[in-house]
């Protein structure tokens, strides 16, 4: 362990004996249960070739075809993933300095009232209502998105992840001017600028590095929201990978597949959030607007 | 809005099904939770190895990936239950990795000083466990637990989406196939439900994050 557990102290001869004997017990445990599970497995058939073969035999006739149609999956899947990404951090930014700036002033703070009811609305929605409630209402007032470029489902899914994105993002932002020292803006105003350009010039562009981090992992919250698509019959990577389970009767290979590509750039992208992290945690309040986030969003730790 | 009501009372069935769904999935992921949470802050390094490998696989997977492993994966290994079942072991396995990383979280949160101190003076194990680190470990946990909770509440929706009989969902579902009843105001309904759910639990939570703050 790289720091200090405030659980235990450094293990004198008896204590690693003890630990010994746990990581025996452990791995006693763990070679058991999988070997009961690979049994599991075999005796079902399940490493038969012909269920893993379009997968992963590139002789199989099929194969190229599969890939073909994951790999058209995976590209809806980032597809939405990026739109729904740049249009809440658009979205987000907007909603997120109005509230701050609203709070400047007596008028202000009674026009916030409607923006912060909206705002709790949009974030006490299950993400999945959001999209199923963005579809429906275009298909209630018979209204469609079919001349935005690329799959129109496509576009209900990000609408509605966008709804909801922009209020997390919203709050990201504002936990992060809200850990920045109060000397920022408070030299901001006394060189003469109004409180627009303070946001946009000095606070924002310090929020945002300092946010950096948090914005990344969100990236992550999207992508996986993204499945949720297949809901409304988006041909994402999910309904995709569901469609080869059908066709070659193998669900457990092409979920596992998809889990695995999933997996993959998902902890690609967290890496690199905690990567961003380490490189902008000397940056002022880093670390606190870190922990602030955590309560602000709760959406790191939901999907 | 009339569609939602004239059926008041197959929303609020529906409302109840889907509170008692919850309830067992935050009973189960607070436990599976805490499990493996023991196990990455344990001594043992093949327990640690364990909890990291569980909580990075299902933290970086989408929901609908472990329900639909679940829904039609374990039945190909010849295990058959329910939906409902099914749906609620989804919703457990999920959620538990995000319940251990807070519980994580918290435990970390308390300095080692504390625990130093607490040996310094001639506390034993368990008198500095019980009087030192937990109380503080529990203190700076509640509020993302409370996160973590109102997220699986959120993402109970997900399941009830792909059908579990007779919550909220399906009562959306019944109402709109059979029912033909128009999907929009319908789901309002369905949305307010879970309104009425997430945004009082939000109040609460923030109230209690105020009164537990600890200065450090």
């Amino acid at each position: 362990m790289s720091a200090p557990s405030v659980l235990f102290d450094l293990p004198g001869p008896k204590a690693r004996r003890r630990h010994r004997i746990g990581a025996v017990l452990v791995i006693a445990v763990a070679a058991v249960f999988v070997y009961i599970a690979v049994r599991r497995l075999a005796d079902r058939g399940q490493f038969d070739g012909e269920l893993w073969s379009p997968l992963f035999n590139p002789g199989h006739e099929d194969f190229a075809d599969v890939w073909n149609f994951i790999w058209l999956g995976l590209q809806s899947t980032l597809y939405a993933a990026g739109i729904a990404i740049a249009g809440a951090l658009v979205i987000g930014t907007v909603i997120g300095s109005t509230r701050i700036l609203l709070s400047t002033s007596r008028t202000g703070r009674l026009l916030r009232i409607p923006l912060v009811v909206v705002m709790e609305l949009l974030r006490g929605l299950p993400v999945v209502i959001t999209i199923l409630l963005t579809f429906t209402f275009f298909r209630y007032i018979d209204f469609r998105l079919d001349f935005l470029p690329g799959e129109e489902l496509m576009w209900y899914v990000a609408v509605g992840l966008i709804l909801y994105n922009s209020v997390i993002i919203a709050e990201i932002l504002r936990a992060g001017v809200a850990s920045l020292p109060r000397g920022q803006a408070e030299a901001a105003r006394a060189i003469g600028l109004s409180e627009g350009a303070t946001m946009r010039l000095v606070l924002l562009p310090q929020a945002f590095r300092i946010m950096l981090p948090a914005l990344i992992s969100q990236l992550v919250v999207v992508l996986k929201d993204t499945s949720l698509g297949l809901l409304i019959g988006f041909h994402e990577l999910l309904w995709r990978s569901n469609r080869l389970a059908q066709l070659y009767d193998n669900p457990l290979q092409a979920l596992a597949t998809a889990g695995v590509i999933y997996i993959l750039i998902n902890y690609a992208l967290s890496r690199v959030a905690v990567w961003t992290e380490s490189r902008v945690s000397h940056a002022a309040g880093g670390r606190k607007a870190a922990a602030k986030t955590e309560k602000a969003t709760g959406a790191i730790t939901g999907g | 809005m009339d569609p939602v009501f004239d059926n008041l009372d197959l929303f609020w069935s529906g409302f109840l099904q889907t509170l008692g769904f919850i309830a067992w999935a935050a009973v189960g992921s607070l436990i599976l939770g805490t499990l493996i949470a023991a196990c990455r802050v344990s001594p043992v390094a093949p327990a640690r190895a364990f909890g990291a490998a569980y909580v990075t696989l299902v933290r970086n997977v989408p929901l609908t990936v472990v329900l639909f492993f679940f829904a039609f994966g374990i039945p190909e290994l010849g295990i058959n239950r329910s939906f409902y079942f099914f749906g609620i072991c989804s919703l457990i396995v999920y959620t538990a990795a995000f319940v251990c990383e807070a519980l994580r979280s918290g435990i970390n949160s308390v300095s080692a000083g504390q625990a130093e101190a607490a040996r310094a003076i001639g506390l034993t194990f368990t008198q500095s466990l019980g009087q030192v680190i937990l109380p503080q470990a529990f203190r700076s946990t509640i509020p993302p637990l409370g996160s973590v909770l109102i997220a699986m509440v959120k993402n109970s929706a997900v399941v009830g989406a792909f059908g579990v009989s007779g919550d909220l969902f399906a009562v959306y579902r019944g109402l709109t196939g059979a029912g033909g009843l128009q999907a929009f105001p319908v789901l309002i309904g369905v949305a307010v439900g879970f309104l009425i759910i997430t945004i009082p639990a939000g109040i609460t939570l923030a109230v209690l994050e105020r009164k537990l703050a600890i200065a450090r």
